[in-house]
């Protein structure tokens, strides 16, 4: 059990590091393209818009002291 | 040879190299201070297994639908490409310290001395910590190969361009027999993250079934653009309220040649 947390956490901090509101940003961008996507609506800005915010943010709260 | 070819050339080597070089620092301090036979064991053993885990897991994620291929590789690269974007631009505006090659390399080294004395055969401790620094350091290479390469059908040219740059970094450390503490590792690892995030939002929009303005062009406008974005934040940062003396001091030291 030990074992299989240690690699759940190794996979968690490989794949998602330090800031877990990135990955979900970057999922919920990904889903909210792929609704508008089926409209007749242009999709193609959420991403990058998405993209700006995520990382103005990250470098923010990177910024302020713990 | 196409644009996104050149893409993934420049993605692919330059984070190769920048992983390489920290690879070789341990390697280097390890293998200086106690055992090279063991050293190079582990280092070697690690490159088998992520030569291995490349040619296992290539064929697989190449088998995927492609707008699935795209939005699952767009979202890891852009996870992947945020977060070396966010280092590199918190130590280039100084509020991070910058990665000292010599002062890790010293540091392992005291580590490496203080693990009491190397058997006259296999040295256990110089195999572990090669092997753990080559394999976790050529993880995030082979990760890098298989997204870029499956997505264009081109694994064999980025398993290619890996090669080329750890070969040339493992030639530079073999010519100065010290850790390349003179490259410029944040300037590479900027790139590094500018090309991840753009081409992650390139694929996972298209994935996603967004049609890009242009077609492939618009890789050429993005590129610049994320550059552009990210340019903006260190220029933001660097002028936001002063740092802690200790930061500055951190931010600001010159690695040591």
């Amino acid at each position: 059990m030990t074992r299989l947390a240690a690699i759940a956490r190794f996979i968690w901090e490989f794949v998602v590091g330090d800031d877990w509101r990135v990955a979900a940003g970057v999922i919920t961008a990904i889903a909210v393209t792929a609704v508008i996507a089926t409209t007749t609506l242009a999709a193609w800005w959420i991403i990058p818009l998405a993209v700006a915010l995520l990382l103005a943010t990250t470098v923010y709260q990177a910024r302020q002291p713990h | 040879m196409s644009a996104t070819d050149v893409g993934l050339v420049l993605a692919v080597g330059l984070a190769c190299a920048v992983e390489a070089v920290e690879a070789l620092t341990i390697v280097l301090a390890v293998g200086l201070t106690r055992s090279w036979r063991s050293t190079l064991q582990g280092a070697a053993s690690a490159l088998v297994v992520l030569a291995a885990a490349t040619a296992a897991l290539g064929p697989a994620v190449s088998s995927l639908p492609l707008n699935a291929l795209r939005v699952a590789v767009g979202g890891l690269l852009l996870v992947f490409g945020l977060q070396w974007l966010r280092k590199a631009i918190l130590r280039a505006a100084g509020v991070k310290a910058l990665h000292d090659e010599s002062e890790i390399y010293a540091r392992e080294r005291a580590a490496a001395d203080g693990a009491g004395t190397p058997a006259n055969g296999h040295d256990a401790y110089s195999f572990m910590i090669a092997f753990k620094g080559v394999f976790l350091e050529g993880l995030e290479v082979v990760f890098i190969v298989l997204t870029f390469g499956a997505n264009q059908h081109r694994i064999g040219l980025a398993a290619a361009a890996a090669g080329v740059a750890v070969v040339l970094v493992v030639l530079a450390g073999i010519a100065v027999r010290a850790p390349l503490a003179r490259v410029p590792e944040n300037t590479l690892k900027f790139a590094v993250g500018v090309m991840l995030t753009s081409f992650g939002t390139f694929w996972a929009a298209e994935g996603a079934g967004a049609h890009w303005p242009a077609s492939d062009t618009a890789l050429l406008a993005l590129i610049p653009a994320t550059l552009l974005f990210a340019l903006g934040c260190v220029a933001t940062l660097s002028r936001a309220a002063p740092r802690s003396p200790e930061d500055h001091f951190a931010a600001n030291t010159p690695a040591s040649p």
